[in-house]
């Protein structure tokens, strides 16, 4: 009997364990082919260099055009994103209705639930073309649709992890405000989200990660010309979509081809570590001072 | 015997520990024995130096106000608190005169001799008969069905539930009223044929016509059974308990006769408070 | 008097900004569903559901994907479950406070951010390359498995937590062990909460396409998987492959995919919601 309860303790360990595997298999095959890009590669030409065409007779391998591409589309959908994100959980936790919440919340589930690549089509076959009819220079694939749809997408992400910081607010220091006389705008704005700010942050931070490695809707309509440009209305390309790319052909293992996408993959992974971590670091301060 | 392990003590807290260590007399055996407990949650000291000796076929109760360590006590009896992190005993517990705090102690086989009975009614989400069968089930105890049925016929019949539930064993026992449930736990502890059973308030959440049946149960039971039983109310205490403890603030203050410790009290602390001045 | 009346205006103001915001989220999901529906409800047919692919838009079904992805979901549900319930298992109920626990705990929040095309890189290493699998169905449902693992553990851990600890108590008081406890009291109270977790989980998989596209799962299989070792198409993939094709044609039976996909994640949730529901009843 003993020995069945060690086993099965063990058992479920080993399973336990098996994300800390997966995340050392993650860094370890990113470090392992990067690794084996940059000894072909040297390092300042792949951080700084303006050009990329890995796929050509004589390649460049300039990461530049493809991280400004990834912060030109997640800056886009952040920018819709986060105003809309805000505005709405400030709505759905100070002012609504506990009936107009159950109706909206569900919702805005569903949104967060859509396949990308639903999004993508969404960006490419109905937003793309309705901004074209404002925009008389918008190319078919740009930045401009993508990121939008983008940032309808994060937007629930905002809004839920938001709502949630300043549900932690403690009541009494809106019943505070009101008992000065202030209204409700004025204690949302000047009360409870001060006092929420780094849950809030880590919200925004989270979904700005999000949106660096969302992959769908920017192969589907941001185009896959990789062009350093702060321009939305022209195609553009980002890390991620470029991994699409070359995963489309069949790049044969061993190539420096293959290597680039593990080697845009560890900058891409490095850029969403690091967003996560302010992020989570962030999430412990906030419980430290209310919960 | 802590007389003098304790001596060292500020005076008024002295007379007060030493009081707890000599057992009254008695002609039974004795069953439990702490000596020198310490109980601490984290940085905390629940239970302060408790030496007590309880005799086994009689029913001891703990009285004393919330916080007092009387639930902590009782549950330090089967190694209850185990289960919550970051808890730790000092001192001896004999049980049958083995140490359960020794290391390689089986604390599931003290659990299954030690029953304990809630507070709170909790039976498990299924049938009456699951819910009795469960533990025979678990420690192997009925090798064939018939076995089994006639093992949780005769727990439900001592638990004096038999006659109420008998058409509806398979119904979910939490469609029963709260003073069945409560007696549905005691069937399930009994099933496992413990030899002492721990009551923590177990008739604190029951109307009083369902509380008289729990008490009648306990009398009942002693006969067979070790019972220890924690509880709020004094006269139920003095009602249902041959022996009485009084704790106050993790100390054991008095330990003697009930009769005793309801009408002559050693300690003028147990006094006011069995006369209801304070807790 | 004045400055009252202009702060309630402000207010109503920002409360009306606020209510225009959601209406456009509402209505940006709303011409979403509507785009889809006009562009490809023409194309929905049993014979769109039942077809295989073709060069002819207009012959093209989706039966090859969609049993594709009913495959690997099934694989990959089969993998991360019972691994994932595991480690929720072992997280939640053993080893709660111990530094392993921790750092695993604070790993798997970690992973449950990590951009979903990485896992698929992972995949295309170890399954594909080095554990030779190739693209099949195995080494696409080993990818997802990977990628909603996190979400598996984090909605069972909450379904585990929300047990009355009672329960446990009561099991461990009639000298039932650790596993016993967990396996015949804790499991079947959390069980509806653990299914609605593991849907959610799986219908976040059947949606993902990076992933598969970078393990390299081929556009263009023509047939329907029968076995764990075949070359598999998926739903989204599907979408992907025609979407990207210039023809209104094919782009309408993207949109007819779509709404397939719509239609069974809608279904996948609804059960969820279901199961939710009923729980939420049953612990009152």
């Amino acid at each position: 009997m003993k020995r069945f309860e060690f086993l099965i303790e063990w058992a479920l360990f080993l399973c336990a364990l098996l994300s800390i595997g997966t995340t050392v298999g993650i860094i370890g095959v990113l470090a392992v082919e990067t690794f084996a890009f940059l000894r072909e590669v040297p390092v300042t030409d792949f951080l700084f260099g303006t050009e990329w065409t890995p796929l050509f007779a004589t390649p460049r391998f300039g990461v530049l055009p493809l991280v400004l591409g990834t912060v030109l589309v997640s800056t886009i959908a952040m920018v819709v994103a986060l105003p809309m994100g805000l505005l709405s959980a400030i709505y759905l936790s100070e002012y609504a209705p506990p009936r107009v919440r159950r109706l909206i919340k569900p919702v805005l589930e569903i949104l967060a639930g859509v396949p990308t690549v639903v999004y993508g089509y969404f960006a490419l076959l109905f937003v793309t073309p309705l901004l074209q009819r404002f925009i008389p220079g918008l190319a078919g694939f740009n930045a401009l649709g993508p990121g939008i749809v983008m940032g309808i997408m994060i937007m629930p992400l905002v809004s839920s992890l938001s709502e949630d910081a300043m549900q932690g607010v403690p009541r009494g220091l809106r019943e505070g405000a009101y008992a000065l006389g202030a209204t409700r705008m004025q204690t949302s704005l000047r009360v409870v989200l001060p006092a929420a700010f780094s849950g809030i942050t880590a919200a925004c931070i989270l979904a700005g990660a999000r949106a660096v490695g969302e992959t769908m809707i920017v192969a589907i309509a941001a185009g896959q010309q990789p062009r350093l440009t702060a321009s939305p209305l022209v195609p553009v390309e980002t890390m991620t979509a470029y991994i699409v790319q070359v995963s489309l052909g069949d790049t044969p293992q061993g190539t420096l081809e293959y290597r680039t996408i593990f080697a845009v993959g560890m900058l891409l992974f490095l850029g969403t570590f690091v967003l996560n971590l302010i992020s989570a670091w962030l999430r412990a301060r906030y419980r430290e001072e209310y919960l | 015997m802590s007389r003098d392990a304790t001596a060292t003590r500020p005076p008024s807290l002295a007379a007060i520990a030493a009081r707890g260590g000599p057992p009254p007399a008695i002609d039974r055996p004795v069953k439990i024995q702490a000596e020198g407990l310490n109980f601490y949650y984290g940085g905390t000291r629940a239970l302060e130096d408790i030496s007590i000796r309880i005799h086994s076929n009689v029913v001891t109760a703990f009285i004393g106000p919330s916080g007092c360590g009387k639930s902590t006590f009782l549950r330090t009896l089967n190694r209850m608190n185990d289960i919550i992190p970051g808890t730790c005993a000092e001192g001896k517990v004999l049980v049958d005169g083995v140490d359960i705090y020794k290391p390689g102690v089986d604390v599931v086989e003290l659990r299954r001799r030690v029953g304990m009975v809630f507070q709170k009614s909790n039976p498990f989400p299924k049938s009456v008969f699951d819910n009795v069968a469960y533990g025979l089930r678990i420690n192997g105890m009925a090798g064939s069905h018939s076995e089994l049925a006639a093992r949780v016929e005769e727990s439900l019949r001592q638990a004096a539930l038999w006659d109420e539930v008998k058409d509806r064993l398979h119904d979910s026992a939490l469609a029963m009223s709260g003073g069945q449930q409560q007696r549905l736990c005691i069937a399930r502890a009994l099933a496992v044929r413990p030899d002492i059973l721990l009551m923590d308030e177990p008739a604190s959440a029951l109307d009083p016509i369902a509380t008289q049946r729990i008490e009648e149960l306990v009398y009942d039971l002693k006969t067979t059974y070790t019972i220890l039983i924690v509880t709020h109310n004094m006269q139920q205490a003095a009602r249902v308990s041959d022996y009485t403890a009084f704790f106050w603030l993790g100390r054991l203050i008095e330990y003697d006769r009930t009769e005793k410790m309801f009408t002559a009290p050693a300690e003028t602390l147990t006094e006011d408070y069995v006369t209801g001045r304070f807790g | 008097m004045n400055a009252t009346a202009r702060r309630r205006a402000l207010d109503l103001l920002f409360q009306l900004l606020a209510m225009l915001i959601l209406c456009l989220a509402l209505g940006s999901l709303a011409a979403l569903v509507a785009t889809v529906w006009s562009d490809g409800a023409d194309r929905l047919s049993w014979d769109f559901l039942t077809g295989f692919p073709s060069r002819r838009a207009e012959d093209a079904g989706i039966w090859h994907a969609l049993a594709g992805s009913m495959f690997v979901i099934l694989t990959t549900g089969g993998l991360a479950v019972p691994i994932g319930v595991a480690s929720a298992i072992y997280l939640e109920e053993y080893g709660t406070r111990s530094l392993s626990a921790r750092i695993i705990e604070f790993n798997i929040t970690n992973l449950a951010a990590v951009p979903s095309i990485i896992y698929g890189l992972l995949g295309l290493w170890l399954f594909v390359r080095v554990m030779a699998m190739g693209r099949s169905v195995l080494a696409g449902a080993s990818t997802l498995a990977l990628l909603v693992l996190p979400v598996v553990i984090l909605s069972t851990r909450e379904a585990l937590r929300a047990v009355p600890s009672s329960i446990r108590e009561s099991s461990y008081a009639l000298g039932a062990t650790k596993w016993q406890t967990v396996w015949h009291q804790v499991l079947p109270v959390a069980l509806p909460g653990i299914l609605t977790g593991v849907i959610l989980a799986l219908s976040r998989a059947i949606g993902e396409t990076a992933p598969l596209i970078s393990i390299g799962a081929l556009t263009f299989v023509a047939f329907a998987p029968d076995s764990l070792w075949s070359p598999f198409t998926v739903l989204p993939i599907q979408i992907f492959n025609w979407v990207s094709r210039p023809q209104l044609a094919f782009q309408a039976n993207a949109a007819a995919a779509i709404l397939v996909l719509l239609a069974l994640l809608l279904t996948m949730n609804a059960a969820a919601i279901w199961l939710r529901d009923r729980y939420q009843k049953k612990l009152v």
